[in-house]
């Protein structure tokens, strides 16, 4: 259904510039907004790993990095990455561009809110970057902000810096509870004629899902957030037993710090798909488009969308297997997590055997999207030792656990990211990314990733524990050990560096680079079809599209063209053999 | 192509690795010998489907790469293919669960006959205690936790009186016999992990975690802390020794009691003996080392007299007013190129006398240019 009559709109009338691009309500606007923020606060936690990097090569040769900076560098890195790029590029970004324009809606159903989600999501980037300006700096409790170790002295910035974080993360709560209901919404009631739920493509299919998680997992963060913060500045003990920190003996009494860990890991491990769902989506579009061949298996990637985001939800303690729960639990959790690898294996075969029998364009976007075919295998794969409980034990905590986590829910989703950035660029701003600075980006971060993470996995098998400032004197850890962390520091900064060239380029084509046409790829989704490229406020013009067809009509037999927009009737097609035309689950 | 060819060395190259990396598990000494075949289990079938997916990969990029005039293929879905993949799939997962379910049922079943030592942590160091001659332990509640008790156990209890002391971080264990680890934490969450027995478990305050190992070699072996627990967590060291039953029963007859304990405490040691016990009671250590080499805080070796470049740059001399001081308000004067991230300590003024006397005691080595030992004193 169109949702807005364009002579009614009041957004088609002209408005100034402050209207039209900070106080927007376009979802395009608010994209761009909610995208250049995400990569400006990415780029903080870029520099804090290569900082921390740089400890662990080089032990002691930069003054300015103790043991307090250093945890702190950890903690900020893995927040940011976590909640304030992945999340807010993945929902924020790219859910606010491409749901509208892909279902052939003119905005999403609520813009207001949509323009409140993104200040509010400022408003907690700003306070949790205040973080590094009070006394004692930012908290260094690691990401995960275990009490009771984050809330007492001998952690860096347990006086303002955990309590700006958890006030932080309650405001971006608001703000992703503002657009995830909005996305949500949008997809259910904005949809055009002719756009069933199985005619949708995969990229809003994963966004979809991970709004849905998001709107039911954040809750356990918020509230987490909210009782941590009552035990630090109203005394309650809701996560703290009785205690002797430091000699002293503290007014808590009776909390219990694993029930902290159930409800981080309860929103923590579904974070985790609302992070890879998205990048699912991205890359099966991503890959049927420079193919030109059609998604292999569509219900199939659908129903694994669906059925991996409810599993999400009964994994979490596959997080705590040596948290000191209830040992039985084990059984549960390690049976649940394997069994989600079965519908992720399914979304890996699908890819690959897409690419099977394709026309195979290595275009930009290509490259990234098989890297993180690739990256994500690997990543996968390691999930199923830290999922099946015995054999976690031995390499929890390890630096294991540090490639495997930065594989799948780091590298991997940061490819699809930068795969998508290739592949709508032309459509955001009407002019194609540089291809040659493009090439430079990937063969840099796909290669500079694996000379990272890989190596890795071995010095977890060796023991090494993650999280530690420095390693001297530990006998068990060869020499040679040290060797291998200042070759995977170097890396770190190789790939650390090269970002600049993606970042250039992203400023230096917006004015410069060259036109790109409604369609620069050939592609059959409705936001290649707007009248206008970028396209303007309402994105269709005078009537919105209808569509008559599946998302994936590529190279269909006797077809002139090598793809089918979905907005082309199938009676336009008069060659085509109708029963050869699969018309997906109409 | 390129990326073809690229795949193609990452999976050469990460089997290369595989079989000339020098990193690679410690040997094992202990039960846990199931264990590691499991993990091995799970790497082969890992691999082969890393491998499988890489190749299939690459070679569908140099069979169906663009060439002028190709077209793909118009297939949208194969159910039969479909349905097989996801069999072979959920075999494979059989395959990597069910042996891990069950050696994990071993691994929570610790046998009747398990000798039983507690390990207890606290920011940053290690303590231990035995059940002593009645094979029980005495009742532990932080609130008996003092500089007399650290492990805070019920001075009414009886079954405590008896119940061996370790006051250090070295613990010793008889080799080829089970035991069980009970593990309690004062205060943060810390990890029980010692890399060559494989199992690791968390001491959460206020809970009593547990696992159990039979260490099966003869040995010493570092004992790692696994949860962060603070700016001091890599340097959370101890140490097991596992010795044969006789040298392990000598070694346990001379730790104290907790009765001992308890009357040692009333008589007299000397102040620099006394502040030395503080310093490791306390934590202090964790951080100031009393060897020269660099902690998160300045080393307390030569540190008696020196003259200290504060952060805001005043320069002092470090005599007993000054030591006393920053023992107290530790923010009063920070150290030029140190975090302000000590804590004030809760001591009373014969026990920061102590202190200082300890700490006068650690005189600076004879040669100035020394080279920072790598392990901090014990």
């Amino acid at each position: 259904m169109s949702h807005a009559n364009p002579d009614t709109d009041p957004h088609t009338e002209p408005l100034g510039f402050w209207y039209r691009y900070i106080w927007s309500q376009d979802h395009k606007v608010i994209a761009i907004q909610y995208g250049i923020t995400a990569i400006a606060v990415g780029l903080v936690a870029l520099v804090l790993s290569n900082l921390m990097r740089l400890q662990i090569g080089f032990p002691g040769a930069f003054e300015f990095i103790d043991a307090a900076s250093y945890y702190q560098y950890v903690t900020m890195h893995g927040m940011i990455m976590v909640i304030y790029l992945l999340t807010a590029l993945f929902l924020g970004g790219f859910g606010n561009y491409l749901i509208p324009l892909m279902l052939g809606a003119r905005d999403m159903v609520f813009p207001y809110l949509n323009m409140l989600s993104f200040w509010v999501y400022l408003l907690a980037v700003l306070v949790l970057m205040a973080s590094f300006f009070v006394p004692g700096g930012p908290s260094g409790a690691g990401w995960t902000l275990y009490p009771p170790q984050s809330i007492l002295p001998g952690t860096p910035g347990t006086d303002w810096g955990i309590v700006l974080m958890l006030v932080s993360l309650a405001i971006f709560i608001v703000a992703a509870t503002m657009g995830g209901l909005n996305y949500v919404t949008t997809v259910l009631q904005a949809r055009t004629r002719g756009m069933t739920l199985m005619r949708m493509p995969l990229t809003v299919w994963g966004i979809f899902v991970a709004s849905i998680l998001a709107l039911l997992a954040f809750p356990a963060l918020f509230v987490s957030a909210v009782m941590m913060l009552f035990d630090k500045l109203l005394g309650t003990s809701f996560f703290m037993p009785a205690i002797v920190s430091m000699g002293q003996q503290l007014d808590h009494a009776g909390g219990s710090p694993v029930l902290f860990q159930h409800l981080f890991w309860f929103f923590g491990h579904p974070e985790v798909y609302i992070v890879a769902l998205p990048a699912f989506g991205i890359v099966s579009d991503l890959i049927s488009t420079h193919a030109r061949k059609n998604i292999f298996g569509y219900r199939m990637m659908v129903w694994a969308i669906v059925v991996i985001g409810g599993l999400s939800f009964v994994v979490w303690a596959h997080h705590m297997y040596v948290s000191g729960m209830n040992p039985y639990f084990g059984y549960f959790f390690a049976t649940t997590t394997l069994i989600i690898a079965v519908p992720t294996a399914i979304k890996v075969y699908n890819w690959v055997l897409t690419l099977w029998q394709g026309d195979i364009h290595l275009n930009v976007p290509m490259l990234f999207a098989i890297g993180f075919i690739s990256t994500f295998v690997i990543g996968g794969l390691t999930g199923l030792f830290l999922g099946n409980v015995s054999v976690d034990i031995p390499l929890s905590d390890t630096y294991f656990v540090v490639a495997h986590f930065h594989m799948v829910m780091g590298v991997s989703p940061i490819l699809a990211i930068f795969g998508g950035i290739y592949h709508w660029y032309p459509k955001i701003t009407g002019r194609m990314l540089d291809d040659t600075l493009g090439k430079l980006h990937f063969w840099v971060t796909f290669l500079g990733t694996y000379a990272i993470y890989f190596p890795m996995h071995y010095l977890g098998f060796l023991g090494m524990p993650r999280r530690y400032y420095a390693y001297e004197g530990y006998e068990f850890i060869p020499a040679s050990a040290q060797d291998l962390n200042a070759f995977i520091t170097v890396a770190a900064l190789i790939v650390g560096v090269t970002q600049l060239a993606f970042l250039f380029n992203l400023g230096w084509s917006a004015f410069r680079g060259k036109p790109a046409g409604a369609n620069p790829w050939g592609a059959t989704t409705l936001e290649w079809q707007t009248p206008q490229t970028p396209p303007a406020h309402g994105n269709w013009g005078a009537a919105v599209p209808e569509v008559h067809r599946w998302a994936y009509d590529y190279s269909v037999p006797g077809a002139a063209r090598d793809f089918i927009p979905q907005n082309v009737a199938q009676a336009d097609d008069a060659e085509a053999d109708d029963d050869r035309v699969w018309e997906g689950h109409a | 192509m390129a990326l073809a060819v690229a795949l193609i060395l990452i999976v050469v190259g990460s089997v290369l690795f595989h079989f000339v990396s020098p990193w690679w598990f410690t040997p094992i000494a202990s039960n846990w010998v199931q264990l590691d075949d499991t993990i091995l289990v799970t790497l082969v079938i890992t691999a082969v489907v890393f491998v499988v997916v890489n190749l299939f990969i690459a070679w569908s990029i140099v069979r169906f790469r663009h060439r002028p005039g190709r077209k793909a293929a118009f297939e949208p879905e194969n159910r039969r293919l479909e349905g097989w993949l996801t069999i072979v799939t959920s075999v494979g997962i059989v395959a990597m669960l069910a042996p891990g379910l069950y050696v994990y049922s071993d691994m929570i079943s610790p046998p009747r006959d398990a000798a039983v030592v507690e390990a207890l942590g606290q920011q940053w160091q290690w303590r231990f205690r035995f059940p002593g001659a009645d094979g029980r332990l005495g009742l532990s509640d932080t609130r008996f936790v003092g500089n007399d008790n650290p492990f805070g156990l019920d001075p009414d209890d009886p079954d405590g009186q008896d119940d061996v002391l370790v006051h250090n971080a070295e613990l010793r264990l008889p080799v080829d016999r089970p035991v069980r680890f009970l593990l309690r934490s004062r205060d943060v969450l810390h990890n029980f992990y010692v890399p060559q027995f494989r199992a690791k478990m968390d001491l959460v305050p206020g809970l009593v975690t547990s696992f159990w190992v039979t260490p099966t070699q003869a040995g010493r072996f570092e004992i790692l802390c696994a949860e962060l627990c603070g700016v001091g967590h890599s340097n959370m060291r101890g140490l097991v020794v596992v010795e044969d039953e006789a040298a392990f029963r000598t070694w346990l007859s001379a730790q104290p009691t907790f009765a001992q304990s308890l009357a040692g405490e009333a008589t007299a040691v000397d102040d620099a003996e006394r502040g030395r016990m503080l310093a490791q009671t306390r934590g202090c250590q964790a951080c100031h080392s009393a060897d020269g080499s660099r902690g998160v805080g300045p080393t307390w070796q030569g540190l008696f007299g020196s003259a200290r470049s504060l952060a805001d740059g005043r320069t002092v001399r470090a005599d007993e007013a000054y030591l006393a001081q920053s023992i107290r308000d530790p923010a009063a004067a920070i150290v030029q190129g140190y975090p302000p991230v000590m804590p004030p300590a809760n001591l009373d003024d014969a026990e920061i006398a102590a202190l200082i006397t300890y700490i006068r005691s650690l005189a600076a080595p004879p040669s100035p240019s020394d080279t920072p030992a790598p392990a901090a004193q014990q």
